[in-house]
């Protein structure tokens, strides 16, 4: 259960939104959509306390998070813009460094099964991330999704430079983990294919 | 899939910036190259009277250190930053000190250790003798860390900050000054014969004040670096 | 700390403390001349000549409290970023960005008299005295953190990277002290101090303590007055860039 109650986000000069409530349950994943500068990305940000939120309070299982501290890092699975990779690693080193400092001991064959997944196959694996295309990059970050353990995903615009099959492919991993109970934040431009009892949306509004 | 505990975060930090560097020799080299050269401009700029150079050479060698520590300092960061691994850092559920601490081992391990391995060899074109060189490479191992710990305060306050080159150099060139004075010192008493132990210390506890507050100014900084 | 805590610090306060600044200014401003005329004229004229230096030695009247105020602060601007750090209240950091530019202006004060004493003194404009190698160090401190905040768009991160900046210094200042004076005793450099005050007669006592109360008076009006024009400012940028309050719709399920 994610909550945001009375959320206000200032950047710089510029008021981006202010009064934001809403409560995401868990087995839903909340689209959150919006113009470019609506504030999508900030408000991921808050939710993933990179960013303090100017006035408001986020609740994760009814616990403020600031009052969890490390242990809410603990919770979530956050991918934003960045892909954080690092360009002179493979795919599968990026991989199994992002799974063990996120506190999971993943197995290479684990990860290879991610990469798989998301269509990277044994030989691009083996490249540096840096030669890879953007979609490709995209993907090899994506791949955290399928070794993640974490009950809540908070995904900044995670369908943006993804082929059809990677689409499907990323469409049904967020279903399936919704299914099993778990949280699906994702601000989005486009339509999400999964069924729509699990979707619930939110709109910024410009 | 076992739970991860904070030596492992620590150890894969470390592990994941060795990696990079040793895949992109060339920036480490540089760093390292640079010290290679400036400690060898002074003699052509002085001239190449024993007595003066044997003077000056505390004094050369820990400020080309001081000074390869602070080109290399852009790096620590920067990069992290641009590709999005330093936003995953912080929301490693690890204290972000510690990890931060492991990050300037790390470099400290790729461009202070070499600067303090290759320092009894540049002295030799001082003319130092075996044991001056001894001093002048234990006062570099004592010193080089808290130049470390010290510059990643600068380099995570600077990050993404327009002209962070010269303005990284601006603030943490004044903090470099008890390192130099007392690192520089220990070899300049050691040559006048006056005992070593003092300076030795004092880089010492320089060093220990720094592990402990250094980390914790840095992480402050990268969290509102990336907000 | 509630919401409302928050609200008070951000929005109220600098709104009171503007024209508050703007009554105490002319104030301190008068007794900064009152005082400062004093100080000079006792110190000028009054105050009898040393025997050793002449005349020469009357700068001291300046620069040991312009040396004193540099110091002082720096340490006051380092207590506003702490506070600025710990309660997050926007007008610390707004005392802490008034009070740089008055700190790092007595720094210079404190190195330029420094300079002229040393001329007739030692013969030679700079000495590698240990006091004086420390103010210089705390001038580039003043400037590193007035550079940082220039450098930093964001005006939330520019007052937050000054203020850690700011602190860092104020831990280094001792040490970087206690290393120049090590550095001086291990080399022999200068054996006179530049700051060591010759048998000080109490006129002369009297002089320095009435300039030093004059420079914080003079420190006080400049800085309320700068905060004055740092809050406007801000004000302003704000105001351009438009606080329009964006409505949001959110939908439901």
């Amino acid at each position: 259960m994610l909550d945001v109650v009375n959320l206000s986000c200032q950047r710089g000069e510029r008021r981006l939104f202010s009064g934001l409530t809403l409560s995401v349950a868990s087995g839903k994943l909340l689209a959150v959509s919006g113009e470019n500068g609506s504030g999508k990305t900030s408000l991921l940000r808050m939710l993933c306390g990179l960013l303090p939120p100017e006035q408001g309070t986020i609740r994760w299982q009814g616990t403020p998070v600031g009052e969890l501290g490390e242990s809410y890092r603990g919770q979530f699975t956050y991918i934003g813009h960045l892909n954080g990779l690092k360009d002179d690693l493979t795919p599968l080193e990026n991989l199994q460094f992002a799974a063990r400092l996120a506190g999971v001991e993943a197995t290479e064959a684990a990860c290879r099964e991610a990469l798989q997944a998301v269509g990277l196959g044994p030989q691009i694996q083996r490249l540096p991330s840096g030669v890879l295309s953007q979609g490709q990059k995209r993907r090899s970050a994506l791949a955290r999704l399928w070794v993640s353990m974490r009950p809540l995903w908070i995904l900044d615009e995670p369908f943006a430079a993804l082929d059809d099959a990677a689409t499907r492919s990323l469409t049904r991993r967020l279903e399936a983990h919704v299914k099993g109970g778990g949280i699906v934040v994702a601000s989005t431009h486009q339509e999400i294919g999964v069924a729509p009892e699990f979707m619930q949306q939110a709109r910024l509004a410009g | 899939m076992t739970q991860l505990g904070l030596t492992d975060a620590v150890r894969d930090v470390i592990r994941r910036d060795l990696l990079v560097a040793l895949r992109r020799r060339a920036d480490a080299l540089t760093t390292v190259v640079f010290f290679v050269i400036v400690t060898s401009l002074f003699p052509l700029g002085i001239g190449p009277e024993p007595a003066v150079l044997r003077m000056i050479a505390p004094g050369v060698l820990w400020v080309a250190a001081l000074l390869s520590c602070l080109l290399s300092l852009g790096r620590l960061f920067t990069t992290d930053y641009v590709d999005g691994v330093l936003e995953q850092l912080v929301l490693v559920p690890q204290p972000l000190t510690v990890l931060v601490g492991a990050k300037v081992a790390a470099h400290w391990l790729i461009s202070g250790l070499p600067i303090v391995l290759l320092a009894p060899v540049l002295g030799l074109q001082y003319g130092l003798g075996g044991d001056v060189l001894g001093v002048l490479t234990l006062s570099l191992l004592l010193g080089t860390p808290t130049l470390s710990l010290i510059g990643a305060i600068g380099a995570a306050l600077t990050l993404g900050v327009r002209g962070s080159h010269v303005l990284i150099a601006l603030l943490v060139l004044p903090l470099f000054i008890p390192v130099l004075i007392f690192g520089a010192g220990a070899v300049t008493s050691y040559i006048a014969g006056i005992g070593v132990e003092a300076n030795l210390s004092l880089l010492g506890a320089c060093l220990m004040l720094a592990v402990v507050l250094a980390p914790w100014a840095t992480a402050a900084a990268l969290r509102i670096a990336l907000e | 700390m509630s919401v409302t805590d928050i609200n008070w610090f951000k929005y109220s306060s600098p709104q009171a403390l503007y024209p508050l600044a703007g009554k105490l200014t002319p104030w301190f401003s008068a007794l900064a001349v009152i005082l400062m005329g004093a100080g000079l004229y006792i110190g000028l004229l009054l105050a009898p000549t040393d025997f050793q230096q002449g005349d020469s030695y009357r700068i001291i009247f300046v620069h040991v409290p312009a040396a004193w105020m540099s110091m002082f602060l720096y340490v006051v601007m380092a207590l506003w970023a702490a506070i600025g750090l710990g309660l997050k209240a926007r007008p610390s950091y707004m005392m802490a960005q008034a009070i740089a530019p008055t700190g790092a202006m007595f720094t210079f004060l404190a190195l330029l008299t420094g300079s002229l004493w040393g001329k007739p003194t030692w013969g030679t404009w700079w000495v590698w005295d240990a006091r004086l190698t420390s103010e210089l160090i705390l001038f580039f401190l003043y400037l590193g953190v007035m550079l940082l905040r220039t450098s930093i768009d964001d005006a939330r991160r520019a007052d937050r990277a000054s203020a850690v900046f700011a602190l860092v210094g104020v831990v280094n200042v001792p040490i970087i002290y206690f290393s120049v004076q090590w550095w001086n005793t291990l080399h022999q450099g200068a054996s006179v101090s530049a700051t060591a005050a010759p048998k000080m007669a109490a006129m002369m006592l009297l002089a320095m303590l009435i300039m030093s109360l004059g420079f914080w008076m003079y420190s006080i009006a400049v800085i309320l007055a700068r905060l004055r024009c740092v809050i406007r400012e801000r004000e302003e940028r704000s105001s351009v860039a438009g606080q329009v309050e964006r409505p949001v719709a959110v939908g439901g399920v």
